[in-house]
């Protein structure tokens, strides 16, 4: 087990020592002190270990993960798991904006409410927020799927492609081609496993859940929406 | 890019220590805003009394003999307390409005950066550390603090460029962002007589809360209010005599934490501004909501 105080290493050292890791690395658990909100902590780790945060964490915490589970026991700035690739990233506290932007895989987990923009342009990843979610999340988002407990924002689901969104709580307003879906029972059970997975266990039923997909209007050029474009 | 910081002090726990928690906060800001840094602290109002805070273009320029000048005019007692390049002038309240008129048209060769019973407020070109070091920040106590490190966008780097800005008594204001429609709110606030000096789109945010305060509304109606009239991205952070507003654009285009303990209330445009408060590890630290006024007021 490798502990890492940030108060007295500094953070290129240890992201150097996660960046250094083999494939088959025994260093398998890591703990980080005092982040402090510092920005970049534990980004672009390319091994499978258990990375512990200990504090609120800056911007872009966990960026570009693969296969590592970060877990951050506190808040997280911008960007958190920005084009993660695979793994987990799961914080206890709230997320700032852009929580899990561009990412293509792995799963992220948000303990409490996410700020604007969550999960924009995602491209394949899973991020459950137990609490609420602010504007214009999933943006433009691809492929993946975005769970909200609480409320969304303005704007959900503006410009969608291909990615699922399932909200509990209330939607402040739809985006552009953003629609409610129907949810079937293979709906249900994808959202049953993505709850456990985020480690929901129990009184949330996923039948209290809507289901929000692109209309693909927009998806090519029409003359008809011109003046939507 | 700017940085800002505030402290609002629920009670006397901290207020010697206001300075020095707000130099540090400051300090951590510098990669946001190394352009300039400016502060405005709260000490306790004075009975019948109002604070000036002047500033002067030269280095070694001598506001005593401008103080004993303006004593004279006024035939009333003027203390004057020299920090760096600023004095704080200390003189009855009586006498606040014609010292204002004289300093005006006597002494262009300083800015009348500030006027109040409490605040006193010193901004300057450089990096925040030394900004904070010259007038020895970290000695002043008081009852709450704005503070704000420069990157300019929308005017030119100059002292009087330079956060917080000042239009009316004890009121300040920072700002990270920039306004699209300021050019047209000064020349209203002017026709209001609401007089905006510079150039800078965030004195004109500054005198249009001084404006409808004026009006009669409170800090937290004036926000309110602005969320209407200003066009553009902005998180402000504004303090009066006994209030701390935060107040963030519809788009939370700019950064803003705020954590709140038993003892205060922070904010910080990362968290990283605050990690170094007492108890900073039991706040309630969260991320204030767009277009959301949050606003503290103290017991009169």
């Amino acid at each position: 087990m490798s502990i890492v105080d940030l108060a007295a290493t500094p953070l290129r050292e240890l992201n150097a020592a996660l960046h250094a890791l083999p494939q088959d690395t025994n260093d398998t658990q890591w703990t980080i002190r005092n982040p402090r909100g510092q920005h970049a902590v534990a980004v672009g780790i390319d091994a499978p270990i258990a990375v512990e945060i200990e504090g609120h964490v800056g911007y872009y915490c966990a960026g570009m993960n693969q296969q590592a589970s970060v877990t951050i026991k506190g808040n997280a700035g911008v960007g958190l798991a920005e084009n993660m690739m695979s793994g987990e990233v799961r914080v206890t506290g709230d997320a700032s904006q852009s929580a899990g932007a561009t990412a293509h895989g792995g799963t992220l987990v948000i303990g409490g409410n996410a700020s604007a923009r969550c999960g924009i342009s995602l491209k394949g990843a899973d991020i459950i927020v137990k609490g609420n979610v602010g504007h214009m999340s999933a943006f433009m988002a691809q492929a993946g799927n975005l769970v909200v407990l609480g409320d969304a924002g303005e704007a959900l689901g503006d410009s969608l492609y291909e990615a699922r969104l399932y909200v509990r709580g209330q939607v402040a307003s739809l985006g552009a081609d953003c629609v409610e879906k129907e949810m079937t029972d293979a709906h249900k059970a994808q959202l049953a496993e993505l709850l456990a997975r985020a480690g929901v266990n129990g009184g949330v039923d996923p039948g209290d859940f809507r289901r929000y997909g692109s209309a693909r209007e927009l998806y090519h050029f029409k003359i008809d929406n011109v003046s939507a474009y | 890019m700017c940085g800002i910081a505030g402290l609002f002090l629920k009670d006397e726990k901290h207020s010697a220590a206001l300075g020095r928690m707000l130099s540090e906060m400051l300090t951590v800001l510098s990669d946001r805003g190394p352009d300039s840094a400016g502060f405005a602290v709260y000490g306790t109002p004075l009975a019948g009394g109002v604070k000036l805070t002047l500033r002067a273009r030269e280095a070694a320029y001598d506001f005593a003999a401008l103080a004993e000048q303006l004593a004279a005019h006024l035939g009333a007692k003027v203390e004057v307390t020299t920090r760096a390049t600023h004095a704080v002038f200390t003189l009855g309240a009586e006498d606040a409005a014609a010292a204002e008129v004289w300093l005006r048209a006597n002494a262009p060769e300083v800015n009348l950066f500030a006027s109040g019973r409490a605040m006193e407020l010193y901004k300057e070109v450089g990096l925040p550390a030394t900004v904070s070091q010259r007038f020895d920040l970290p000695s002043m106590a008081g009852s709450h603090a704005v503070g704000h490190t420069r990157m300019a966008t929308e005017s030119a780097v100059t002292t009087a460029g330079a956060h917080p800005f000042s239009t009316g008594p004890d009121q300040c204001l920072v700002h990270n962002g920039s306004l699209s429609n300021h050019c047209a709110l000064r020349r209203n606030l002017q026709k209001e007589g609401v007089g905006v000096e510079t150039e800078n789109d965030s004195e004109v945010a500054a005198a249009y809360l001084t404006w409808q305060m004026g009006r009669g509304m409170n800090l937290g109606e004036a926000l309110e209010a602005s969320l209407k009239d200003l066009d553009g991205f902005y998180t402000f952070v504004v303090g009066t005599e006994q209030g701390f507003g935060v107040l963030r654009d519809p788009i939370a285009c700019k950064p803003a934490v705020l954590a709140e303990t038993e003892a205060y209330v922070a904010f910080g445009s990362e968290y990283r501004a605050l990690a170094g408060l007492p108890g900073i590890e039991e706040a309630r630290v969260w991320e204030p909501e767009p277009a959301t006024v949050y606003f503290w007021e103290r017991a009169q």
